[in-house]
């Protein structure tokens, strides 16, 4: 109930909106363009929903998008089973400041580095030894690697707000581990489970660089975008970007809604 | 469940994964810097040093020193941009401090390829900054905004901005306001304990985000490759031409390398930055 | 206290925070050199008040005055008033030296000057010698010894202190108070002082204003509040009380307080004193050392509580709990109507020696209870 006047003022409330502006412009600009009949950036003709339409019926672009939800899918099921453990391994067993950092490297190693990295244990171990190629399975093992630090990092926001007394008193009236994990602790985190699952499925359909360097000959929905943006615009990219952009805010925010605590 | 059967079946799975997956990788990628390139690409299991001899070869050094330029140059951006934002956030009353937070991290959620490609068009000549800037008859010539230095700045802040306010934020909620009036109630002027109080106390935060936008500019390869236009490149788009193009594995591995040292340099920086301000009981005294 | 110039005047200060009124149109006066409390519950407003003083919060309406400046509108960092925070808020990335030179430094004092009176301030504190170590090396006493030296240095000329002993143990808060009076009478600044704890009101305050719901109360000094408060949320928020409530019915010299359970004796000029007229809800305040505690059956004893042998009012019930308090002890009657009272007996004096379950008569002596508007205009009903 206390009013700061010590509130800088209102310019900075005015910086707040232009960094607002900065973020979300490009993004407006690209949704009202995929409108645009002419499909070009130079002006407006008319809106259309053509752009869709023939997005609809490409069936690389669909093939692609078919592929990445595959990948997503399995790759979001393994990194937020491996993550809720390690998310309870950390907050319960341990008190270590150094595996906690080495928990977040790799969420924030350059995508390049393990992308190269993959490639050539890829290379070496499974095509090389085992004559695997690479293709769904390569993807799937990669997103999985540094999907399992956003599980962790938001099932752990969860798991701080947990009150371990509940645990012990379930121990206490006979149930044993696996049935107390079952009943009473993984209901409580749940919401926070599945808002990580959400942040990773969304992190793998968004994920480019690694999926370029371990994909093979696979087409990835990214980079089929990436294909098209680099040879030559196509007005469908705006109508691609909006879906996109649009599905990644809705699995964002149902995430965030689910576990407040995690922004 | 014993303890070490606990922490098997907890940490087990995903540092097992992490060590097949992410540490064996790494040294692969360590072996292939000391091997050779073979003919037809490949790798040639000859132990030699040239690969470290060329990535000296001041061609390559100037890549690696615009890309750090590059990075130092959007981290200094994103922290006189993300800062008074964060702090703005900060200071709000509770109930408003989540969805600002919300609204920042959004855009961060999503494709960072369509992101970069929002930039692309917004830039262009033919773009929806020129075409505006020269109906009003303010330039007569397009400005060549798009493939140079400045729209590499501008994509990579666009980026990697929300990672910057993130810590930020977090250093500054964190701050008991009670400090920023005590300075004051002492008759510091607003600017005075912004400088005396706010930033030395929130020093881990800047750290974090500074290292949060830094890493992931340094090593980027989308933004250089689309709003570059390949006329800019920087080390990540190098590691990738001699991955993919060149096929010479083992020098990429050797950039990839100097890359993850660099970062490795930077952390020990910041987690130096974080220990000073953290409170030392056997503090001199 | 030589000089009772007035140097803080507030005029109808009030202060909104969306729909609550935190300060609701607050008129008093603070005294050069006095030793001024805010006392109340907490969210009664005191602490705003406090902020207003200082400049972190602008008051909706009214005025603020200190030696007839009027404070609105001047900048928080330019007012001759230093803050002592309930948190302390001491910087702890700068060593106590650091902490208590800060100020100067903004006044841009030599340095000299500086080294001076920090070293001067310490030694007031008795922190002799702990300049070049940090907060996070300190006890909790040391810091709040640090955060009033930070605020004393530079010579203010009101201190304010949030709560400053609230974060104290026990026993140390009972010396600080001593302390603060000590320093308070030393420096010759004047102390306004928030506090939600009635103990440390009554023995540092020389005035106290006790607050509730965002207005003052009653302004007065610690033993006039105790013995004569102004309203009922006065004498149940300051010591413990019995509290008698009932219409006023004067018939010439013969005065009487009609309540639901009974009808008591009231001195004849209380009326007078309270500004009551016939007929207003009241409530007459007795202090559990005044009741005095006699078996059922002895009635002589009852009818004779000491004092002048004047009228005596007296209430029935069973005695159902004891409480030693060193020197006191403390007796919980449970009345007929299942209210109850409390009587303070000194250890030893008569009276002193009742077992829980004997039933007794409880008296108080007409002067010693204190008549007073019943705000509340409840229900009558005695308790504590």
């Amino acid at each position: 109930m206390r009013a700061r006047l010590l509130d800088p003022g209102r310019w900075l409330g005015a910086h707040l909106g232009l960094v607002l502006l900065f973020l979300y412009l490009p993004i407006a600009v690209l949704i009202v363009l995929s409108f645009n009949e002419s499909g070009l950036p130079t002006a407006w003709t008319g809106f259309s929903t053509r752009w869709y339409e023939s997005v609809v019926v490409n069936e690389k672009i669909l093939g692609a998008a078919a592929i990445t939800i595959v990948i997503a899918a399995v790759s979001t099921l393994i990194a937020t089973a491996i993550g809720t453990l390690l998310a309870l391994g950390l907050e319960r067993l341990t008190n270590n400041a150094l595996l906690d950092g080495l928990v977040f490297v790799p969420g924030i190693i350059p995508d390049i580095v393990l992308a190269i990295a993959l490639l050539s244990f890829y290379n070496l171990v499974f095509t090389g030894l085992l004559g695997l190629k690479l293709g769904l399975w390569s993807v799937i093992v990669a997103h999985v690697v540094f999907n399992i630090t956003f599980v962790t990092a938001i099932v752990r926001t969860r798991l701080r707000h947990f009150d371990i007394s509940i645990e012990e008193a379930s121990l206490d009236l006979g149930a044993n581990e696996v049935t107390t994990f079952r009943k009473i602790t993984l209901p409580v985190i749940l919401p926070g489970v599945i808002a990580a699952a959400l942040v990773a499925f969304t992190l793998s359909v968004d994920e480019f660089v690694v999926a370029f360097f371990t994909a093979g000959t696979t087409i990835t929905f990214p980079i089929q975008v990436y294909s098209m943006i680099r040879f030559g615009v196509t007005p469908e990219i705006n109508a691609i970007a909006t879906v996109v952009v649009v599905v990644s805010f809705v699995l964002v925010l149902a995430s965030q809604r689910l576990n407040p605590e995690q922004v | 469940m014993s303890r070490l059967a606990r922490r098997l079946v907890l940490l087990g799975p995903g540092l097992g994964w992490w060590l097949v997956f992410l540490a064996l990788p790494l040294m692969v990628v360590l072996a292939y810097s000391f091997f050779r390139r073979g003919t037809y690409g490949g790798v040639v299991f000859d132990f030699t040093l040239d690969n470290y001899v060329r990535a000296l070869d001041p061609l390559y050094l100037g890549v690696l020193g615009f890309s750090l330029r590059i990075a130092v140059i959007t981290t200094a951006v994103a922290l006189l941009i993300g800062y008074p934002a964060a702090y703005f956030i900060a200071t709000r009353p509770r109930r408003w401090r989540t969805p600002l937070l919300v609204l920042i991290i959004l855009p961060f959620w999503t494709s960072f390829l369509i992101r970069t490609y929002a930039w692309m068009v917004l830039l262009n000549r033919e773009g929806l900054i020129n075409r505006p800037l020269l109906a009003l008859g303010i330039i007569d010539e397009p400005l060549p905004l798009l493939y140079n230095e400045f729209a590499i700045v501008i994509g990579l802040v666009y980026g990697y901005l929300p990672l910057m306010i993130l810590p930020l934020y977090a250093a500054i909620e964190r701050l008991n306001p009670e400090l920023r009036e005590a300075a004051t109630n002492l008759g510091a002027r607003p600017i005075k304990v912004f400088f005396t109080v706010t930033v030395p106390l929130t020093l881990t935060g800047i750290a974090a985000g500074c290292i949060f936008v830094f890493v992931p500019s340094l090593g980027n390869f989308i933004v250089p490759d689309l709003l570059g236009g390949g006329r800019s490149i920087m080390v990540g788009n190098l590691i990738q031409s001699q991955f993919l193009k060149a096929r010479d594995w083992p020098f990429g591995a050797t950039l990839a390398l100097a890359l993850i040292t660099l970062m490795m340099v930077l952390l020990v920086v910041q987690a130096r930055i974080i220990n000073r301000d953290r409170p030392v009981s056997a503090d001199a005294g | 206290m030589e000089a009772h110039r007035e140097l803080i005047r507030i005029e109808g200060v009030t202060k909104r925070f969306g729909h609550l009124v935190a300060v609701d149109t607050v008129s008093t006066t603070i005294r050069e050199n006095e030793f001024f409390a805010l006392l109340g519950p907490s969210g009664c407003g005191k602490t705003t008040l406090l902020r207003l003083l200082a400049g972190f919060e602008a008051p909706d309406a009214g005025r603020l005055l200190l030696d007839g400046r009027d404070l609105v509108g001047m900048r928080p960092y330019r007012r001759p008033l230093n803050m002592m925070f309930q948190s302390y808020a001491l910087f702890p990335h700068m060593t106590v030296f650091d902490n208590i030179a800060y100020g100067l430094r903004q006044e841009r004092t030599g340095r000299d000057e500086i080294e001076r009176r920090v070293n001067e301030v310490l030694a007031l504190v008795q922190l002799g010698g702990f300049g070049r170590r940090r907060p996070h090396q300190l006890s909790g006493g040391e810091r709040q010894r640090v955060a009033l030296a930070r605020a004393l240095v530079k010579r203010p000329q009101v201190l304010l202190l949030d709560e400053p002993l609230a974060a104290l143990d026990r026993k140390l808060r009972v010396e600080m108070q001593l302390e603060l009076k000590r320093l308070q009478h030393t420096v010759g600044i004047t102390f306004l002082i928030v506090t939600h704890d009635q103990e440390e009101a009554l023995v540092m305050a020389d005035r106290v204003a006790v607050m509730d719901r965002g207005r003052i109360l009653q302004v007065a000094s610690p033993d006039e509040l105790y013995e004569a408060p102004g309203s009922r949320f006065v004498a149940s928020f300051i010591g413990e009380s019995n509290i008698f409530a009932g219409r006023l019915r004067i018939a010439g010299d013969a005065v009487t307080l009609v309540g639901e359970r009974g009808t008591w004796h009231v001195a004849p000029a209380a009326p007078g004193h309270a500004g009551l007229a016939d007929g207003a809800a009241a409530a007459i305040v007795v202090r559990p050392e005044r009741l005095r505690l006699a078996p059922a059956g002895a009635r002589a004893s009852l009818e004779d509580p000491g004092a002048g042998g004047g009228l005596v009012n007296r209430v029935d019930g069973v005695l159902s709990d004891v409480a030693y308090l060193g020197s006191t002890r403390k007796y919980v009657v449970e009345l007929r109507d299942g209210t109850r009272a409390l009587a303070r007996v000194q250890v030893g004096q008569r009276g002193d020696d009742l077992a829980p379950g004997t039933p007794v008569g409880a008296t108080w002596a007409v002067e010693h209870g204190v008549l007073i508007a019943d705000e509340t205009a409840s229900p009558a009903s005695p308790g504590a």
